[in-house]
């Protein structure tokens, strides 16, 4: 079974602070990790090659230093992993950055799974896995939080506001995968050391066969026009007391007040 | 001059970090508080490799350097240094006598089990009469045929009572002195072995402490390691690796105290301003953080020297004194820092202190130490 | 559209380093601003540089569409067991607000097995047009079926703007749509308006674990497409004398076109995890230490009839399932009331509750920053507070 898991490496939003006085993000000393969703999709691909055999390629757009994240998925157990890296593909939105995406997969040649995390902690989009599954013109379920596979078909499960869907699809499929799918593994000693060793082949512009139009910023429809923070609601009433009791009192002495209990 | 960690070094490190702080920083307070060694996460890093990180291949390890291993101790050991003592004296005083010294059949059967995590190692050399005077053993060794007789106590065994496999002294020459000391490989469950009182302490209270108890336990010959006599050497060469295991427990603790008190200063306000305005206490934390860099280098350059084959007994002492000294230093300051709230077991500072004194201790004392020292510049 | 820095003027200053939110500018050689291949063109920089030597540079792009053939704005009306969910009829409201805006006509998207009905509910939330397409491989949401329809609809009768609900099927079908069309879509929007400058809806939506707000634009290609968040708008006031043009599109889906099979659906949500439609929400956090304890914010919200949620620790350490998680990964709610429980309130909490019209917050730590958001700020033990809170509301309840 080949399965390819696209990753993102990401800051780790967790520790973004804002700066109280600029008003601006702080980004020093925030870690770049993988995208937590995207441990979740690397995990489930390795249970799923432990079970039916094959192989996992991990896949990861971004610049140079998204090695580090490919190596993580590595040290997990992940076989091979390929970066795709290029000046062309900057400022990519989500059109293209799935375009370009789905013509490294294309590349890769057949492929009966593609897993992605349900969004990246960065952009929290949802939309590359789908716009993949679109590009390549195979079927998508998103949300999933339990795949099976039986043969040429994957069951799965897949998170609704109020409950999961089952769901049959046909292979090649592409599922994107949710937190409670699963405990992503930690990296082993041993794996760490294979993945460190590991040559880990970077795909330029030159090495996919794609439109440049469609590339990078050039081939992205949507555009940012401005960045700022969000407006804070202003701190209200802090009732501090000496005993539970009394500020228990005090809190629905003031709802009551303002009508709200 | 390096100054960096090699790339597998760091990865290696990451590694560790996440998993102490997912999974073994949140019940730490709660292990400490219980006096509970908890297997299930020592088990949890023989899965990982780490209990086999520098040992070869071949005998279940994963064949990588002794900073890599130093690395993961010093990881552990900031949110929990009692496990951090846990792998230290599994692998550095149980695993690694058995690697140097242990014939192949010794290696196959005790080495690889406690390299891949699957069993616990632990040292036996202390008495309740032969603490820093290890020639002065009570345990005595009388060979009988094909197996020796065993009989004796040992005191203040890291590990004691959980461990599989025990390295553990006897004197088969008392006219020799420290030359009629020698080692065995025993095992849990040997007729006749054991297990005295567990001791309640003041730190490292998730690593489990006991006594040991010999009564005319047999011990097959093919557990003798190296040849009677060998005894002294093998506990001595030992103890120059376990510390640096014990430099890097000591500098993951100093870490963790330098981390608390740094961000509790920028956090806790008085006057209208975070405590860390205050020169007082923002210099605290520049001696904190210079002491433990000095600590850090000292160290791993026990470990490079260790992994390069150059003597690393003085070296390892230095580490040890060093850090350790640091670490129960920059303790104490972390929890003034704290300042009542330091005092509270709300809060992890306390904790630090108590673990950070046995660094100046056990491993030989700081005394020691400063023995090993100025015996080898006094040459 | 580029932005670029002049390197000739750059003064070397790196004040555009610090305000970059994409970490994309690195001074080159110690003193000239360069833009990395993570510009995503934000414009940020331009604004922080004070010797104005950065610019964005206007690139010729080759227009594919005629942008005068797309009018009208489109509201998708997602079904959930044959009714419309609440945010289709938030997004009418705020889509006739964005329709009378540009001067064109709001429509909405009604897509179903036998959901004709449901037409004049769309009409009386201020539609002008439905378009209705309908047919039994449309009784349960699948990608293809109604990938296709939208699709279809879109080709036909080219809408200028297309806003879909930010809920799991509506994030599931907007990238495939856009996809299939070329379009661009901004994901999870909170806030909607037109930009003066060039009368384009300018998309405003978190970013960064909801630690930035980007407004993002989408000038050259059509529809404009949005997910926009449950919540984030009032559901309109209906007006039942309202009606207006149904418009009847066939089914263009084929058979083998639907590429799933809908096997079952397991219900697991009760009252208390519907935090989406609740009005009043109880949320515990870390602060109440066992797992064990969440029964104390689970007898307040018996108490008060409230959903239960759950803050992403709260979740992470397995306290309670993912459908009770409240913030950027997990769900958008604005109750009337919340009250948060032993929260801290890191960003990515507030990110998916700071829209709730009273919140209440109790925290033993006086400078948690939850407090910062808290209409009413309770310091004290959550473990010691929640049961007398309880009990003392339980007592006003059987007085009134």
């Amino acid at each position: 079974m080949e399965i390819v898991v696209c990753v993102k490496q990401v800051p780790d939003t967790t520790e973004v602070k804002i700066d109280p006085v600029t008003n601006t993000l702080i980004r020093q000393g925030v870690p770049s990790i993988v995208n937590p969703f995207d441990k979740n999709a690397v995990e489930a691909a390795l249970v799923l090659k432990e079970k039916h055999g094959g192989k996992v390629t991990v896949l990861s757009m971004g610049p140079p230093q998204a090695k580090d994240a490919l190596k993580e998925c590595l040290a997990m157990g992940a076989d091979a992993a390929i970066l795709v890296s290029d000046r062309a593909f900057g400022g990519a939105d989500t059109l293209a950055t799935s375009y370009t995406l789905a013509a490294a997969i294309r590349k890769l040649g057949a492929v009966d799974l593609i897993l992605c995390g349900k969004q990246a902690i960065d952009g929290d989009t949802a939309q590359v896995g789908p716009e993949i599954a679109e590009h390549l013109g195979i079927a998508q379920v998103t949300y999933v939080a339990k795949i099976d596979i039986d043969g040429a078909a994957a069951r799965l499960e897949r998170e609704h506001e109020d409950g999961y869907e089952v769901i049959e699809a046909g292979l090649p499929v592409l599922v994107t995968v949710v937190k409670s799918a699963n405990e992503p593994r930690y990296p082993t000693v041993k794996g760490t050391m294979r993945a460190n060793r590991a040559e880990i082949p970077v795909w330029t512009v030159a090495d996919l066969d794609t439109d440049p139009a469609r590339l990078g910023l050039k081939g992205s429809p949507t555009q940012v026009r401005k960045i700022f923070t969000p407006k804070q609601r202003t701190q209200g009433v802090l009732i501090a007391k000496d005993t539970a009791r009394e500020a228990v009192a005090e809190l629905i002495a003031k709802l009551s007040a303002a009508k709200i209990v | 001059m390096q100054f960096e960690l090699t790339e597998e070094q760091k990865m290696m490190q990451k590694m560790v970090r996440e998993f102490a702080a997912k999974e073994v920083a949140p019940g730490s307070a709660a292990r400490d508080e219980e006096e509970k060694f908890d297997r299930s996460l020592y088990d949890a890093l023989g899965e990982l490799g780490v209990t086999g990180i520098c040992f070869p291949e071949q005998y279940g390890g994963a064949g990588a350097d002794t900073l890599s291993y130093i690395l993961a101790i010093e990881e552990l050991s900031r949110v929990d240094s009692g496990l951090g003592i846990a792998l230290s004296a599994s692998v550095s005083l149980g695993g690694w006598p058995i690697y140097a010294y242990g014939s192949e059949e010794q290696k196959k059967k005790y080495l690889a089990p406690l390299a891949e995590g699957r069993t616990l190692g632990a040292f036996g050399l202390t008495e309740p009469n032969a603490g820093t005077d290890a020639a002065a053993q009570q345990t005595v060794a009388v060979l009988q045929g094909d197996h020796y007789v065993l009989n004796g106590s040992k005191i203040f065994i890291t590990n004691g009572g959980e461990a599989e496999t025990y390295v553990i002294l006897a004197m088969t020459d008392k006219a020799k002195g420290a030359r009629g000391i020698s080692a065995f490989i025993l095992e849990k469950g040997m007729p006749g072995f054991t297990f005295g009182k567990k001791e309640h302490k003041l730190g490292i209270r998730s690593s489990q402490t006991m006594e040991l108890v010999f009564q005319d336990v047999a011990v097959p010959a093919a557990n003798l390691l190296g040849k009677e006599g060998d005894g002294f050497k093998i506990a001595m060469t030992t103890l120059d690796g376990g510390r640096i295991g014990v430099a890097a427990q000591a500098l993951g603790i100093a870490q963790a105290a330098l981390d608390h008190a740094a961000k509790y200063a920028k956090e806790r306000v008085q006057f209208g301003k975070p405590i860390a305005a205050n020169q007082a206490v923002a210099f605290t934390l520049a001696d904190m953080a210079t002491q433990i860099d000095a600590a850090r280098l000292l160290t791993y350059r026990a470990a490079y020297c260790k992994d390069k084959g150059l003597p690393y007994s003085k070296e390892a002492a230095m580490a040890k004194l060093y850090a350790s000294d640091a670490a129960m230093a920059i303790a104490v300051d972390a929890v003034q820092v704290y300042g009542g709230y330091g005092y509270s077991r709300e809060y992890p500072v306390e904790r630090l202190m108590r673990d950070a004194k046995i660094t100046q201790i056990y491993e030989g004392t700081n005394q020691v130490q400063r023995m090993v020292i100025s015996a080898a510049i006094l040459r | 559209m580029a932005v670029k820095v002049n390197q000739d003027k750059c003064i070397g200053c790196s004040a555009c380093v610090g305000a970059c939110p994409f970490g994309a500018i690195e001074m080159q050689g110690g003193s000239k601003a360069f833009i990395t291949e993570a510009c995503t063109a934000c414009g940020a920089c331009i604004d922080a540089c004070p010797a104005q030597t950065i610019v964005r540079e206007q690139e010729a792009r080759q227009t594919a569409v005629d942008k005068d053939a797309y009018r009208d704005v489109w509201v998708y009306m997602e079904l959930n067991g044959g009714q419309p969910r609440s945010v289709g009829l938030e997004l009418l409201g705020e889509g006739r607000k964005l329709a009378d805006a540009m001067g064109q006509q709001l429509a909405a998207v009604l897509i179903g097995d036998g959901v004709e009905p449901i037409a004049q509910e769309a009409f009386a939330a201020g539609a002008d047009k439905v378009y209705l397409v309908e047919g039994p491989e449309y009784a349960h949401y699948t990608t293809d079926a109604f990938a296709i329809a939208a699709v279809d609809l879109i080709d036909t009768y080219k809408p200028a703007v297309l806003l879909l609900g930010a809920t799991n099927d509506g994030r599931d079908l907007g990238p495939r749509v856009a996809c299939r069309i070329g379009t661009g879509l901004t994901a999870d929007c909170t806030g909607l308006g037109i930009d003066e400058a060039t009368g384009l809806v300018a998309w405003t939506r978190p970013a960064f674990g909801g630690n930035i707000m980007a407004t993002i634009l989408c000038p050259d290609n059509r529809p404009q497409m949005g997910t926009v968040r449950p919540k984030v708008f009032k559901k309109p006031v209906p007006d039942h004398s309202r009606s207006g043009e149904l418009i009847r599109v066939a089914s263009k889906v084929r058979p083998g076109d639907i590429r799933t099979r809908l096997v079952d659906i397991i219900k697991v949500c009760t009252a208390a995890c519907n935090l989406e439609e609740a009005e009043v929400i109880v949320s515990g956090g870390r602060g109440l230490c066992k797992p064990e304890n969440f029964a104390l914010v689970e007898e307040l919200a018996g108490v008060l009839g409230a959903a239960v949620g759950a803050s992403r620790a709260a979740v992470d350490a397995g306290w309670k399932p993912a459908l009770h998680q409240v913030g950027q990964t997990g769900k958008t709610v604005a109750p009337k009331i919340y009250f948060a429980c032993g929260i801290s309130g890191a960003i990515q909490h507030l990110a998916g509750m700071s829209s709730s019209d009273i919140i209440v917050a109790i925290n033993k730590d006086p400078d948690a920053p939850i407090f910062k958001v808290a209409d009413y700020g309770l310091v004290g033990d959550v473990l010691e507070v929640l049961p007398i809170l309880t009990e003392e509301l339980k007592k006003i309840r059987q007085a009134g």
